[in-house]
């Protein structure tokens, strides 16, 4: 399935409209990740070294679930009723439930915890697998969020990519830049424009030896 | 305990490649290994975080730091990071409900194996003595579940066996005394001082609640009268005796932590066991009062 179909399975989801700008936003960066540069697909979800991709910030996740369905890890018509009792699909994901998907998320600030645990334990194992973590810039105002950013960097987790949709939706706004956040505690930083897919691939494949890499996907109203 | 207990996993650990540690600053010097051994600082959000992450891999992860950092701190990552996610560990706190109390009320958690009530899934074990740390955490290891171990500064004189329901203690006639991990000392000796003529049962595992084990011994008795004594929250298994008992007409006395104080005092555990009347002279008010009416 191409790109181009994306807007079409998207549309198949209703209901969930205060967060659609939300799901919109990360359009690009999934598409980018599951079509250029993740080892995952639906014929190796039971390999150990599969590329790990976890969406912390799981609201809006129509998006997610378009291109999971564009990538057939869902059948397409599995979107039509979605949140409805027997569908696998909720307005945030759950593992347990749907196919490739990592982690059931939600509550916000999760992820990152989860990504840093992930890394460590295909480390230990010396897995070739990667980790790469969603999240947003709202969601950075979670707490728990910079624990795992202080431990990923002192640890130079050079598996693990954060991904952050910066499409200002935090409060308070990340004054000096969201990707400062990250160097200060020893990530690589990038920060790209987030509809634009050879950036994105391009920051997602960079090298950032003995780091962890945060890229900073930025996303503005009316792109 | 902490001690049998760290000595039980490294040895876990050099015996299984799954087993990972994960600390948040404390007991670090009880872990002298590089490798599998995550020191995540005092960051205890990060600290179950990473342990879901590595259990998402296969690893097998033990959690341990004091008690209210374990499970009061970062409960929202027990219920999402590793049960929603479906995934196993094994979390070993010390300190208990307030082992230490010079430390004041930020370092105490009577109110942890009530919160694990909120929960599906969890086993507890609450052991009362250092000999019954190493096969229960042994074991805990060795599965894939999630398991809560409450250790303690404070013991009984003897162990007992483990992961066989509850152990008669004590034989009477007039009902039945469950006694929970370290209390069970205090209790026996305040069954004694009343002459009461009561069944003793000692727990050291508290999820699964052996249910079976407390309706044969009620079988045994000419009244269905229970007194439950637990080290934390009064009252936290007292869900878990109703449904047991669920066809037995019964009489509950739950004794506990008081939940309507807010103490703000330091002092020794002893100080603060007769304030809860969790040491011998309160247990024993109790046990006078529920059975000698």
């Amino acid at each position: 399935m191409m790109q181009t179909e994306l807007p079409a399975l998207f549309a198949r989801m209703t209901g969930d409209e205060k967060h659609e700008w939300a799901a919109a936003s990360t359009l690009d960066v999934l598409w980018v990740l599951y079509d250029r540069v993740l080892n995952v697909s639906p014929k190796n979800l039971a390999d150990p070294g599969r590329d790990r991709f976890l969406l912390s910030k799981g609201h809006g996740p129509m998006a997610y679930y378009a291109v999971l369905a564009a990538k057939g890890f869902l059948e397409p018509s599995t979107l039509d009723n979605w949140t409805e009792w027997d569908s696998p699909l909720g307005q945030h994901p759950d593992r347990v439930l749907v196919p490739g998907v990592e982690i059931s998320s939600g509550s916000l600030g999760h992820g990152l915890g989860l990504a840093v645990g992930t890394a460590l334990g295909l480390g230990v194992q010396a897995s070739p697998a990667k980790v790469f973590v969603l999240v947003g810039d709202g969601e950075l105002d979670e707490g728990s969020n910079h624990e795992a950013i202080a431990i990923a960097g002192r640890f130079g987790i050079e598996r693990l990519t954060a991904v952050v949709i910066d499409n200002d939706s935090a409060s308070h706004g990340w004054p000096g830049g969201i990707d400062q956040r990250f160097a200060v505690e020893g990530w690589a930083t990038l920060t790209v424009d987030g509809r634009d897919h050879d950036a994105l691939e391009a920051a997602f494949t960079a090298e950032h030896p003995g780091q962890p890499l945060a890229v900073v996907a930025q996303i503005r109203k009316g792109n | 305990m902490r001690t049998e207990f760290a000595k039980t996993v490294l040895a876990e650990m050099d015996a299984d490649p799954r087993v990972a540690v994960v600390i948040a600053a404390i007991s670090r010097d009880l872990f002298p290994r590089v490798d599998r051994v995550i020191d995540v600082g005092i960051r205890e959000q990060a600290m179950i975080g990473v342990a879901g992450g590595l259990a998402l891999t296969g690893l097998r992860p033990v959690v341990h730091t004091y008690a209210p950092f374990l499970v009061e701190r970062p409960f929202e990552q027990i219920k999402l990071d590793l049960g929603h996610q479906e995934v196993g560990a094994v979390l070993v706190s010390v300190g208990a409900s307030y082992d230490d109390p010079a430390w004041g009320r930020t370092h105490q958690a009577p109110g942890d194996v009530a919160l694990f009530d909120t929960l599906p899934g969890w086993t507890v074990h609450v052991p009362g003595h250092s000999d019954e740390v190493g096969p229960l955490v042994r074991d805990a290891i060795r599965g894939d579940g999630r398991v809560y171990v409450r250790l303690s500064m404070h013991e009984n004189a003897q162990g007992y066996p483990v992961g066989q329901g509850v152990t008669e203690v004590r034989r009477g006639r007039k009902g039945v005394v469950l006694a929970v991990g370290p209390v069970l000392d205090r209790v026996v000796k305040a069954v004694e001082q009343e002459q009461a003529d009561v069944t003793v049962l000692y727990a050291s595992t508290v999820r699964p609640f052996d249910g079976d084990g407390l309706r044969a011994a009620l079988a045994e008795a000419e009244r269905s009268d229970v007194m439950l004594v637990e080290p934390y929250l009064e009252g936290t298994s007292a869900h878990v005796v109703t449904e047991a008992l669920e066809e037995v007409p019964h009489r509950l006395r739950s004794v506990g932590v008081k939940r309507h104080l807010e103490l703000h005092a330091y002092g020794t555990a002893a100080d603060h066991d007769a304030a809860h009347d969790l040491d011998v002279v309160g247990i024993a008010a109790a046990v006078r009062a529920f059975f000698h009416r």
